[in-house]
């Protein structure tokens, strides 16, 4: 029986296991969203914008491990995309987005509500397609799915002529999906692994560097129990936050230009690191002459491309996280099972133990009742016992929930790493709300980053999300201005925002609530209050407006050159 | 900064070139020549790249392209035995005595005259890059007018049989 292309469209999303599909209709997706009611298997959520719609893909991906799939008209739909996907790519998320074209005949005429969509998503997409045979539409979404979820995850973009969707064809879901083309490299070679495990056992100071190829690689008990095991200290990237639990001994805080004394002090120091799923970024490295410099580098990641880009390895490992510290843990204990691994590090861990004692991440509490942004994420630490899904905005109040949330789990920080996307958290916390609905799912948000994508409140509340926004409000862009103060000679140029909103009533506007906390006493309580409610709520906290992010590493530096205060 | 020719396979769809094309401009990579054309088998192309860099910036230009999905197989003809040819036509200000001296180079060269007039004459010539590179040093001081360069082709060489 013949089906229409909007039909083959949507069967084969469920195939894909697609049950939430974020979207936005328009004239050229118009005979999909005819479509979908009959298919009730696939919950649509209609965002008020279509970054939103990509962007609580994203967070969907992120905490739950699925693809993120979402679907927008042409023309200003899919340009509203953009950043989402691109947010995506930097992290490499798997994300599959569907965009409306112009029918096949109308395309390159400069119709109405037409871009060429496929040409402006080349250099941030994983890879993409525009479909002109109806026939191709079964594979082609087969193979989105299957370039999104495989080897180094990333976004794909599908491009549908409103013709293709009209058409018709016989519904045929391929069995296989092999192209010759693609073939990543998931197994490592074994002899690199050997080759780790030796430069592990000679290494008398080796820590292990966790980025986000950890989590996505669902190798955060592999990367600790190989710590564990071993006795290695472990930093993190921001996006590798939660592979290892912040709270274990051996855990060192993250590294990089807010890293901890301990994890940059470490990093400056090892005989060896160990960077599992991370392509040193110069967010992490500083100044790239001075990183790691008496270290051995084994290197770990699924995209080769990632290996050799910045920082010259020893020993690189092309593969999946999971397999290689799997594989060199193996080695290590089959191989070198008469070591003591303990006292091999005594020294080494004796050494990192006094760094991160003698210089904690710490702020000055504040003398006048007056909230300290560091203060509300340690409640919030408090209060969730570190077990909620926290998304974040970009800024200063990333880097505080960075460093004072204390990840445990993988999963749990939803964080735009790679792009630094601002109005990213919000959305995202929407999408992981929506995959793990029996979770606490909070966005720690700036008032300046939240009124990037504040529209998406109307979301929420349309569909009964929990959501919590805390805002760290200081009426700043605070990084900005922090960069300003240190850098720039306090030229505070476009960086304050005391004009905004009122967010409490804003958020009851929208029919959400609202909260306002101005003391350090009412913190915890007020705090408590918000989180217990069952509907969508702002939190606005207003905290001090010239608190910065310490430790910082100015952007060029060596990690050693950290200004602590 | 070394010169690479590469060989890069990849399937013959709307766009590739592009694909290739954006990742060297993208991520500042130089394309010195760039040559496209329809490969052995249907549906795949065959490009041949012509580019600079040290090694670390050669390696990922070859991981690079692998990356990109629609590519089936890159070669580096610097590591191997290749032949290496490229076409150009020069056209080049011709009057009087230098007329004689033009065809004498051209016959050195084992270069063809394609096209003349009473001023000017174009010449084909093909060779390896070092050889046109020298072909135009010599008819500089006639004055090139114009010329059209194909960009490099090349071919892995045969094994030869041992002994």
């Amino acid at each position: 029986m013949e089906r229409t292309g909007a039909y083959i469209l949507l069967e084969s999303l469920k195939r894909e296991g697609v049950d939430i599909l974020f979207g936005y209709p328009g004239g050229a997706v118009i005979d999909i969203y005819d479509e979908l009611p009959r298919h009730p298997e696939i919950r649509h959520i209609l965002t008020r914008h279509e970054q939103g719609a990509v962007h609580a893909a994203d967070g969907y991906a992120r905490a739950s491990g699925k693809v993120g799939c979402c679907l927008v008209t042409s023309g200003p739909g899919a340009t509203n995309t953009v950043t989402g996907i691109a947010t995506a790519y930097a992290d490499s998320i798997p994300l599959v987005v569907i965009t409306g074209q112009v029918p096949t005949q109308l395309i390159g005429n400069d119709a109405f509500q037409e871009v060429d969509i496929v040409g402006i998503t080349r250099p941030c997409t994983k890879h993409n397609f525009l479909v002109k045979d109806v026939k191709k539409l079964a594979r082609t979404i087969r193979q989105a799915f299957y370039l999104a979820r495989s080897g180094r995850p990333g976004p794909v973009l599908v491009d549908l002529p409103k013709d293709i969707v009209q058409a018709t064809a016989e519904f045929l879901w391929p069995d296989d999906i092999s192209m010759r083309s693609y073939n990543p490299t998931y197994k490592p070679n074994a002899n690199q692994l050997r080759r780790a495990a030796e430069l592990i056992a000679e290494s008398q100071r080796p820590v292990l560097l966790c980025g986000g190829g950890v989590v996505m690689a669902d190798a955060a008990a592999e990367a600790t129990t190989l710590a564990r095991k071993l006795r290695i200290p472990v930093t993190a990237t921001l996006m590798g936050l939660g592979a290892f639990p912040a709270t274990d001994e051996l855990f060192l805080g993250m590294v990089g230009m807010h890293g901890t004394y301990a994890a940059n002090l470490a990093i400056n120091n090892a005989d060896l690191v160990i960077c599992a799923g991370a392509r040193f970024d110069d967010r992490v490295t500083g100044k790239i002459a001075a990183f790691a410099p008496k270290a051995r580098i084994v290197h770990i990641d699924i995209d080769p491309t990632s290996i050799r880009k910045n920082v010259d390895v020893d020993i690189p490992v092309v593969g999946d996280c999971k397999l290689a510290l799997a594989g060199i843990l193996d080695i290590c204990e089959s191989k070198y099972a008469e070591k003591d691994w303990a006292t091999q590090h005594a020294l080494w861990l004796k050494d990192v133990a006094s760094w991160k004692k003698s210089k904690p991440l710490s702020y000055e509490p504040s003398a006048d009742g007056a909230i300290k942004p560091q203060e509300v994420i340690e409640a919030l630490r408090e209060l969730t016992r570190g077990d909620a899904i926290i998304a974040t905005e970009v800024g200063q109040h990333q880097m505080w929930a960075a460093q004072y949330y204390e990840f445990t789990k993988p999963r749990t920080l939803l964080t735009s790493g790679g792009l630094g996307t601002m109005g990213y958290g919000f959305p995202a916390a929407i999408g992981a709300q929506l995959a793990l609905p029996d979770k606490m799912v909070i966005a720690v948000a700036g008032d300046g980053s939240l009124q990037m994508n504040i529209q998406e409140l109307a979301t929420a509340v349309a569909n009964k999300l929990p959501v919590k926004v805390i805002i760290l409000n200081n009426r700043h862009l605070g990084m900005v201005r922090q960069w300003q103060e240190l850098f720039y000679a306090g030229n505070y140029s476009s960086t304050n925002m005391e004009a905004q909103p009122d967010f409490v009533r804003l958020a009851e506007a929208y029919g959400a609530e609202g909260y306002r906390i101005e003391r350090a006493e009412d913190l915890l309580p007020e705090l408590e209050k918000a989180l217990s409610t069952p509907n969508p709520a702002f939190v606005d906290v207003r905290v001090e407006r010239e608190e910065n992010v310490y430790p910082i590493v100015p952007a060029g530096a060596a990690l050693d050159e950290m200004l602590l205060v | 900064m070394q010169r690479h020719v590469l060989s890069v396979l990849v399937e013959n769809e709307p766009g590739v070139l592009s694909r290739v094309v954006g990742l060297f401009s993208g991520r500042g990579f130089n394309i010195d020549s760039l040559n496209v054309a329809p490969a052995l088998e249907d549906g795949t192309s065959h490009m041949t790249i012509t580019t600079y860099g040290d090694s670390m910036i050669l390696e990922q230009i070859m991981k690079q392209l692998h990356k990109i999905v629609s590519v089936i197989k890159v070669v580096d003809f610097s590591e191997l035995q290749a032949v290496e040819r490229e076409m150009m036509f020069v056209k080049v200000q011709a009057e009087g005595q230098a007329r004689g001296e033009i065809l004498r180079t051209v016959e050195i060269f084992r270069c063809k005259v394609v096209d003349v007039s009473h001023t000017e004459m174009t010449i084909e010539a093909t060779g390896d890059h070092e050889k046109l590179e020298a072909i135009l040093g010599l008819l500089q001081r006639f004055g090139i007018k114009e010329i059209a360069r194909t960009g490099s082709v090349a071919m892995r060489r045969s094994r030869q049989p041992e002994g």
